[in-house]
């Protein structure tokens, strides 16, 4: 009956030993977590889990005024709602996992320093919510689509449709190996606290999401589409509506990023996950 | 590590940098760094303060060694500060050691807290299942126990409730009863029952120590209350700024580290530099204190005390009066002796005065005395001015032939045989 299973503590800690074992052991938390986040995020509001929906919503129709109307800036002939929802729900999710993943350290401090568990089950655990989130609103996007489609011949969805999973999962992954190596410096330095907000924003200019990638000067591009989340939101764009193009060089180099950040995010919030509490 | 043996530390050791920990933003210690690197004066140094030098460095725990064996229940007792948290927390792998080893065998439950994790939104019931997936217990686990964790808390009523509307003593109830319920091989309580109830409280101790005899889990429990120690603890260990210093039998860790330092004195000097506590009053410096024609606080069967004060008057006293209060070794009081306007006197007099006081009703034991000076004023006024010292303790032992049986659980005082009367 009883567990026999001996750990070991000891004062060095390895760069690279992860247990991932044990993280699977405690999937469950995971998932209440998540569960916890969902149920209590709403509680006491009127319109509730409709404000998943009303964000991105009231956010694109701003952009269509601002960036559109009042900018004239082009959207590949694709109308300018559908073309302004689709970069923004994506976006939207980027910078939820991002935002989330590198506050890890500092909002959940009194936890951590209370009880053990595997760290990494929460910004996992927000992630599969930012995740949740994002499931909604794609589901209003794909409606939007699907309407779009029907009435007007430039929208086109095509066959890399079957590439969204992967682009979503890159992105949520991205998102959170980013936040990782924040959080991870955040313990000790809180200025990086203060460039991630707005930092997050600026970040949004410098990808496609306002505006094609079509519109970007030729000697501009190579640099612009250096930054991993560029393709993955073109891409994304192209498979829905059928517009800009596929570029799988730059998509490949976005995703050799994406491993890159994700693997030195798990390893350094590994580092300090444990001590951190000493600093925080 | 041997196969009984659940917790082992070899050389464990903590180490805390004191002061503000780097200077906070990236910034200043770059500056820092930078500065250091060519040799000059850090720009960000505190004017006044030393170089930084090791002496900074804070030993929170130092070489702690101890084997721990199952079915073992180990009290951890200590004045804030001598690294008893700093203990559970590096068994808790809340933080890592900076030097030296841990091993132990199967899961450590840890409470350092009531009530981790609990989300005040939530209902009580979905807070079992969130804390017990917490301190490591899968949703399957749960299930088979939730019933006997309601019943448990005493909150069946309220089980369907957002915790945020508990009473306090209900969270900790609730917080509790999932924690008892892990099938943690190690229990580590810190202080944590302190709100609940006293019925509650005895509740859980003995669901810790049934825990422990029949299941052979292990406990650790950190308290400040040495009653619950002693209910409840087989073994006892006492850190003193970062290190062991006593680890063995219960009753003496407490007395070890209740005992002040006249612990085994039958005179004792007071002065202002030497002693914790002296009774330096306005108007009274008490100089020293003696069991008269005794080399030793240990007194048999029904001998008479004879006590003698000796103080100095640094205002003029129209009125003195003297409690005696006597604590076990628990510093639990067991009974006060009292004497009312037994002296007046001078500024600048000195004066010494025999006192004598009866025990022969204390059962046989340790006990410790403070001394209580006031000034018995009018009825209706409370008591004024009034400070202690820790004074003499005295050892009651019965002789071999006096011995009648008698627990000290049953209490400190002996009041007599129980009469039995005739219709």
């Amino acid at each position: 009956m009883q567990n026999e299973k001996i750990t070991y503590i000891s004062a060095k800690n390895k760069w690279f030993r992860f247990n991932f074992k044990e993280l699977w052991e405690y999937r469950d938390l995971i998932l209440l977590f998540v569960k916890r986040n969902i149920t209590t995020s709403y509680k006491q509001t009127i319109l509730g889990p409709v404000w998943i929906v009303i964000n991105p919503l009231l956010s694109t129709v701003v952009f269509t005024v601002i960036f559109n109307v009042i900018a004239g800036v082009s959207t590949d002939g694709i109308p300018p709602f559908l073309f302004y929802m689709s970069g923004n729900v994506l976006w939207g999710f980027f910078s939820s996992c991002l935002g989330k993943g590198s506050s890890t350290f500092l909002s959940n401090a009194r936890l951590f320093g209370k009880v053990y568990f595997p760290r990494l089950a929460q910004p996992i655990a927000d992630m599969m919510c930012s995740f949740i989130n994002y499931l909604i609103q794609m589901t209003v996007y794909v409606i939007l689509v699907v309407v779009f489609a029907l009435l007007t011949p430039s929208v086109q969805p095509n066959l890399y449709l079957f590439l969204v999973p992967v682009l979503v999962l890159q992105t949520g992954l991205l998102g959170m190996g980013t936040g990782l190596v924040i959080s991870s410096v955040t313990t000790k330095y809180r200025d990086l606290n203060f460039l991630v907000s707005f930092g997050v924003s600026l970040w949004m200019y410098i990808t496609p999401v306002v505006y094609p990638v079509s519109r970007i000067p030729g000697y501009l591009r190579p640099v612009m589409m250096i930054n991993p989340v560029a393709p993955i939101v073109e891409i994304y764009r192209h498979a829905f509506l059928g517009c800009g193009s596929f570029e799988l060089f730059y998509w490949l180099i976005s995703l050799a990023v994406t491993v890159l950040v994700l693997f030195f995010g798990i390893l350094v919030f590994n580092k300090v996950e444990k001590n951190f509490i000493d600093t925080v | 590590m041997d196969k009984n043996c659940v917790i082992k530390t070899e050389h464990l050791q903590k180490e805390y940098k004191l002061g503000v920990i780097g200077s906070g933003t990236l910034r200043a210690d770059l500056q820092s760094w930078f500065a250091k690197k060519r040799g000059l004066e850090d720009p960000n140094r505190r004017i006044g303060s030393k170089q930084y030098e090791k002496g900074e460095l804070f030993l929170a725990l130092d070489d702690f060694n101890i084997d721990i064996y199952r079915g073992e229940r180990v009290g951890i007792i200590g004045a804030n500060g001598a690294g008893k948290s700093t203990l559970l927390k590096l068994l808790s792998r809340i933080t890592s050691p900076t030097n030296g080893n841990i091993a132990y065998r199967g899961r450590i439950a840890s409470m350092l807290e009531v009530g981790t994790g609990f989300h005040a939104e939530l209902t009580g019931r979905e807070n079992i299942y969130l804390n017990g997936a917490i301190l490591g217990m899968n949703r399957a686990e749960v299930d088979k126990k939730i019933d006997e964790i309601i019943a448990f808390s005493e909150c069946e009523q309220f089980i369907d409730t957002p915790v945020k509307r508990y009473s306090s003593g209900m969270f900790v109830k609730l917080a509790f009863s999932v924690a008892a319920h892990l099938d943690a091989e190690i229990m580590i309580m810190d202080e944590v029952l302190a709100v609940g109830d006293m019925k509650f409280q005895k509740k859980c101790i003995s669901k810790m120590r049934e825990l422990a005899v029949d299941h052979n889990r292990t406990v650790l429990y950190v308290s400040h209350n040495m009653s619950t120690i002693q209910d409840l603890c087989t073994r006892c260990v006492v850190l003193d700024h970062g290190k062991k210093v006593y680890d063995g039998d219960v009753d003496e860790a407490i007395k070890l580290y209740m005992g002040g330092d006249n612990d085994e004195f039958f005179s004792y000097e007071y002065t202002d530099d030497k002693h914790k506590n002296p009774v330096r009053r306005h108007d009274l410096n008490l100089t020293n204190v003696k069991y008269n024609g005794r080399t030793t606080n240990l007194f048999y069967d029904n001998e008479q005390m004879s006590l003698e004060l000796a103080w100095e008057n640094l205002a003029d006293i129209p009125s003195l009066s003297l409690r005696l209060e006597v604590q076990d070794s628990r510093r639990m009081p067991v009974t006060s002796y009292l004497i009312e306007d037994f002296y007046s006197g001078k500024k600048g007099e000195t004066h010494s005065q025999k006192f004598t006081f009866d025990i022969s009703k204390l059962a046989s034991g340790r006990y410790t005395v403070r001394y209580v000076f006031f000034n018995k004023r009018d009825e209706s006024l409370p008591y004024e001015d009034i400070e202690d010292a820790a004074g003499l303790a005295f050892r009651r032992h019965m002789s071999e032939t006096n011995k009648r049986p008698w627990n000290r659980a049953w209490g400190s005082v002996r009041l007599g045989n129980l009469l039995k009367l005739d219709k």
